[in-house]
């Protein structure tokens, strides 16, 4: 049967299956393969925190959706246009993201009565309880068809059920007439020393592809037409990929080694996992004993001259608040990367959210302020990890860089920068003492900066002494009243003084108006798409999305003078909106939170902007 | 340059107690930095001090080279990352009972267990002395202190069993007023390539007066101690007439020239052989049934941690098709958009 090829804007498919099925595998190979052809791209991984929960049950299941476009993307999408199920447990927890007009794969030989069971359905008909009869359900044997076309492979009954998911991805990549190639190319890499393995998969997902042409349930396919992007050098990226790569990029423009002490984190160890394959770039990464120890190295290697950083998640940056302390008191470079998840305690680990927050700008004893940024999308993380170096390094203090489980595991097409593009660092290396007269300070300053200067040991004439007690500019232990109010006003200077070197806060849609729409970090591409469905309206929205969180951007009074109303919306209760209600008591700020683990849905932020409108 | 103990001193005031025994050990290592610097070739800046938090932790202020004064049980970790992003520094780490082995017990553990080339120094009080007399993980159990007004319930920590237990490199011990033997100890573990740890048995002279009083005494020092050094004979006692024998492997002591036995039958100290099971029995030894042994009981050469780091490091480089970010920026699956 010739079948109709349907061209579409944008298209936003989610697998899901057992955790065991490789869905986070299938999904990421068709994002690459829609990235490399050009389309936009967005995903959101989501799974559960067990390696291998229970099998066929709600709380194992594992989902990884990709929203592909001709046209600007900027979320993984609220609701999928394809879902494909692997198991009736997969279906049970993914239904409800199904648009009414959705297309459902599901692979018949899971839904035996045990199966449908385990899932927590109470009738035999899952469809039925579900009331999704009028989707457009493809049933196929899936498991059925990956043992008849690997019967002659020579692989084991378990290792042949396993490649059910190349079938299923061979399926969708007819659906959406994606080439074969790229995959084909990830399997040769990934199996080059199991040759066997390269043709199994390979033969698997072109019998995919082929069995999905030949059923008739299948009328339409989709096409998405590369997507109008600027001209230019493009690679697939994920937000922890792209922290450890913009932190990289620092070590080099500064010309000082990366030192990164860690401990292994959910979901932030793939950074850590990242530097260490970068030998090559004299990354030295430290897998420590405890988070403590983490940081504690990276101060260490802060002091003997390194660019130091240390990566984590919330409980982890609980764990390091009192050496954040010593860091800030010693006046030595650092960044710690928080890559949030779902709190408090261990929460939900593999979910995400915002709730780091005022741990971030507070979690600490005594006077301590600290600079706090964040990044916005999967592929800015890297320019913020860069300038969270830069800052830590040519201002010596520490930088808390702010991403998010969505953001580390998100990814999404990257324009490569050229590192030529990229701003200088200098830290302020005191090289000799001649410089300061024979005599080092540490803890003298420029007086418009309040940056005091980097001495390394190994440097004759500058030794001195750095430490958790309070110091007088001449580095000796002090606990007069007057030397400790000088230097907590001075260490506070230096970080408001920060602001001086952080862009202007910019405001996307116009300059004044009715409402304008508050964001930070991770939310943004939800708040964006939202804004240009009220832009398309013709409704009077803006988004004012910040980067730099202490100190705040200059201008960010000026720019929430000139809007009616405010509404602050972020993943978590409201502690950007206290934050701002400190910082900028004037204004009157309207909010919209939502602590699920969960990213905000668009339609969400809509209808809540909509209520003050 | 040839340096001499005043050059290591700070111009800050020393604040421990009188009497403490911390007075000692600081001008031991005072006196012990010049032959370092001079043995292997060191100027001044590359000594690093690095302490946790406690009396003896104030050490890096006392002395007149680079150091950082940490926060309570990190030394360890603190100096793991200096060794690691600069190994030519020689960092020192002054820390005690509670400081390195409760509330940095792991950081301890683990840097031994790397073999990290930092230089240990632990002060064994068996107190809290900068909070004001609580019990350690040294104490001995029944000890009365402010926390256990009616004696511990726990069994203390042996530190040299700890370092054992972490297959640990080098491990000597000695007491605070013995600064000859301390010298030779502090040069030795300069000299030692991976992580030292030296115990010093110390005296806190206002919350432990006495504390190691039973060995350290002038007048029964010299029977309640063994002094060991690689290559003599284990003979000990204020005659020199005492010494260590191997009887169905266990130590015993033995008098020489008492029921048949000879200098020739007393054990020869081998710091230098990997095998544990000589050291960990001289490290538990405990008077009275036996001296308790001080000197370098086992210095073994290994690989550092920060040796290989940097092997790695060159070996990668070397293989790598990578040599900068642009590079790096454009590995893998890229497209261009015209």
């Amino acid at each position: 049967m010739q079948h109709k090829i349907i061209d579409i804007e944008d298209v936003v498919i989610r697998f899901a299956g057992d955790s065991g099925d490789g869905m986070q595998l299938t999904g990421t190979l068709f994002a690459d393969s829609s990235a490399l052809f050009g389309n936009e791209i967005s995903t959101f991984p989501d799974y559960p925190a067990e390696i291998r929960a229970p099998q066929g049950t709600v709380s194992g299941v594992s989902g990884f959706q990709v929203h592909i476009g001709s046209v600007e993307i900027n979320t993984p999408g609220d609701f999928c246009d394809v879902l494909v199920a692997m198991n009736p447990a997969a279906l049970m927890a993914n239904a409800k993201w199904a648009k009414p007009t959705a297309t459902i794969i599901l692979d018949e030989d899971a839904f035996d009565e045990k199966g449908i069971q385990r899932a927590g359905f109470k009738t035999m008909n899952p469809i039925e309880e579900l009331g999704i009869g009028d989707r457009n359900i493809i049933v196929s044997p899936i498991t059925t068809l990956t043992k008849e076309s690997l019967k002659d492979s020579g692989l084991d009954l378990k290792s042949i059920v396993r490649c059910k998911n190349m079938f299923t991805l061979g399926m969708c990549f007819f659906m959406f007439n994606k080439e074969l190639d790229h995959t084909f190319e990830y399997l040769e890499r990934k199996f080059k020393k199991k040759p066997a393995l390269i043709e199994t998969n390979k033969k698997v997902l072109k019998d995919g592809f082929n069995y999905a042409s030949n059923i008739h349930a299948i009328a339409n396919t989709y096409y998405v037409q590369p997507a109008k992007q600027e001209k230019g050098t493009y690679r697939n990226i994920n937000g922890n990929q792209a922290t450890a790569w913009g932190l990289l990029a620092a070590s080099e423009k500064s010309g000082v080694p990366l030192f990164c002490g860690s401990y292994p984190i959910t979901p932030a160890t793939a950074i850590l996992e990242e530097l260490a394959i970068h030998k090559e770039l004299k990354a030295k990464t430290l897998q420590c004993e405890d988070e403590i120890a983490g940081i504690c190295t990276a101060i260490g290697a802060a002091y003997a001259g390194n660019f130091a950083v240390t990566t984590t998640s919330g409980p982890g940056l609980s764990l390091k608040s009192e050496a954040l302390g010593l860091a800030m008191i010693t006046e030595l470079p650092l960044v710690l990367v928080d890559v949030q998840r779902s709190g408090p305690s261990t929460g939900i680990p593999t979910k995400t959210e915002q709730t780091d927050l005022n741990q971030a700008l507070y979690g600490r004893n005594g006077e301590c302020p600290i600079m706090v940024m964040a990044a916005h999308s999967p592929s800015d993380c890297f320019e913020k990890a860069f300038y969270a170096g830069k800052f830590a390094m040519e201002h010596m203090m520490p930088v808390i860089l702010l991403t998010e489980g969505f953001l580390g595991n998100g990814s999404e097409p990257w324009k490569i920068p050229s590192m030529k593009d990229l701003p200088e660092i200098h830290p302020p290396f005191i090289k000799d003492a001649s410089e300061c007269g024979g005599k080092f300070s540490p803890f003298e300053r420029d007086p418009e900066t309040f940056v005091r200067r980097w001495a390394l040991p190994g440097t004759p004439g500058l030794e001195h002494r750095v430490g958790g007690l309070e110091k007088s500019p001449a580095g000796v232990i002090s606990s007069d009243p007057q030397n400790h109010q000088h230097m907590v006003n001075m260490r506070a200077k230096k970080v408001a003084h920060a602001a001086v070197d952080i862009p202007p806060l910019k405001v996307i849609g116009d300059e004044s108006g009715e409402v304008l729409i508050v964001g930070w970090g991770g939310t943004f591409g939800h708040l964006y798409t939202a804004v240009k469905e009220f832009h398309k309206q013709g409704k009077s929205v803006s988004l004012a999305h910040f980067d730099y969180i202490n100190p705040l951007p200059l201008n960010t009074e000026e720019v929430f003078s000139k809007f009616r109303k405010i509404i602050v919306c972020e993943l978590n209760s409201g502690q950007f909106a206290d934050y701002l209600r400190a910082k900028h008591q004037k204004f009157h700020y309207y909010q919209l939170n939502k602590v699920q683990g969960q990213p905000f849905i668009v339609k969400d932020v809509v209808d809540a902007v909509n209520n003050l409108l | 340059m040839k340096y001499t103990a005043q050059d290591f001193k700070s111009n800050q005031e020393v604040r421990w107690c009188p009497g403490c025994g911390d007075h000692s050990v600081l001008a031991s290592l005072q006196r012990a930095l010049p032959q370092v610097a001079e043995d292997l070739g060191y100027s001044m800046e590359r000594f690093v001090f690095v302490s946790g938090i406690g009396c003896s932790s104030r050490l890096p202020y006392y002395m007149n080279t680079y150091g950082f004064h940490g926060i309570h049980g990190r030394a360890t970790a603190i100096s793991t990352g200096m060794k690691v992003a600069n190994p030519t520094l020689s960092i020192w780490q002054a820390t005690g009972d509670g400081d390195a082995l409760a509330i940095g017990g792991n950081h301890f553990i683990h840097a031994i267990r790397r073999n990290i080339d930092i230089n240990i120094v632990l002060f064994n009080n068996r107190i809290y002395g900068l909070t004001k007399g609580q019990y350690s993980p040294t104490s001995p159990l029944g000890k009365i202190t402010k926390t256990s007004p009616y004696g511990t319930v726990e069994h203390p920590f042996n530190p040299g069993a700890l370092v054992m237990g972490a297959r640990g490199t080098f491990f000597a011990r000695s007491i605070d007023s013995e600064l000859k033997l301390n010298q030779e100890i502090f040069v030795a573990s300069a000299k030692h390539d991976g992580c030292s740890v030296t115990e010093m048995l110390v005296n806190c002279v206002i919350y432990n007066d006495g504390s190691h009083r039973e060995i350290s005494d002038k007048e029964v020092k010299a029977d309640r101690t063994i002094v060991l050094r690689h290559g003599e004979r284990m003979i000990f006692g204020k005659d020199r007439n005492k010494g260590l024998v191997l009887v169905n492997k266990e130590l015993k002591v033995v008098t020489i020239g008492e029921g048949g036995v000879t200098e020739d039958d007393i054990l020869i100290h081998d710091a230098h052989t990997a095998d544990m099971g000589m050291h960990s029995m001289l490290i538990d030894m405990k008077w009275p049934e036996y001296p308790v042994a001080l000197g370098v009981i086992r210095d073994v050469p290994d690989k550092t941690y920060d040796d290989n780091v940097r092997d790695q490091l060159e070996e990668v480089r070397a293989k790598s098709t990578i040599h900068n970010m642009e590079e790096l920026l454009h590995s893998g699956s890229t497209w261009e958009v015209k």
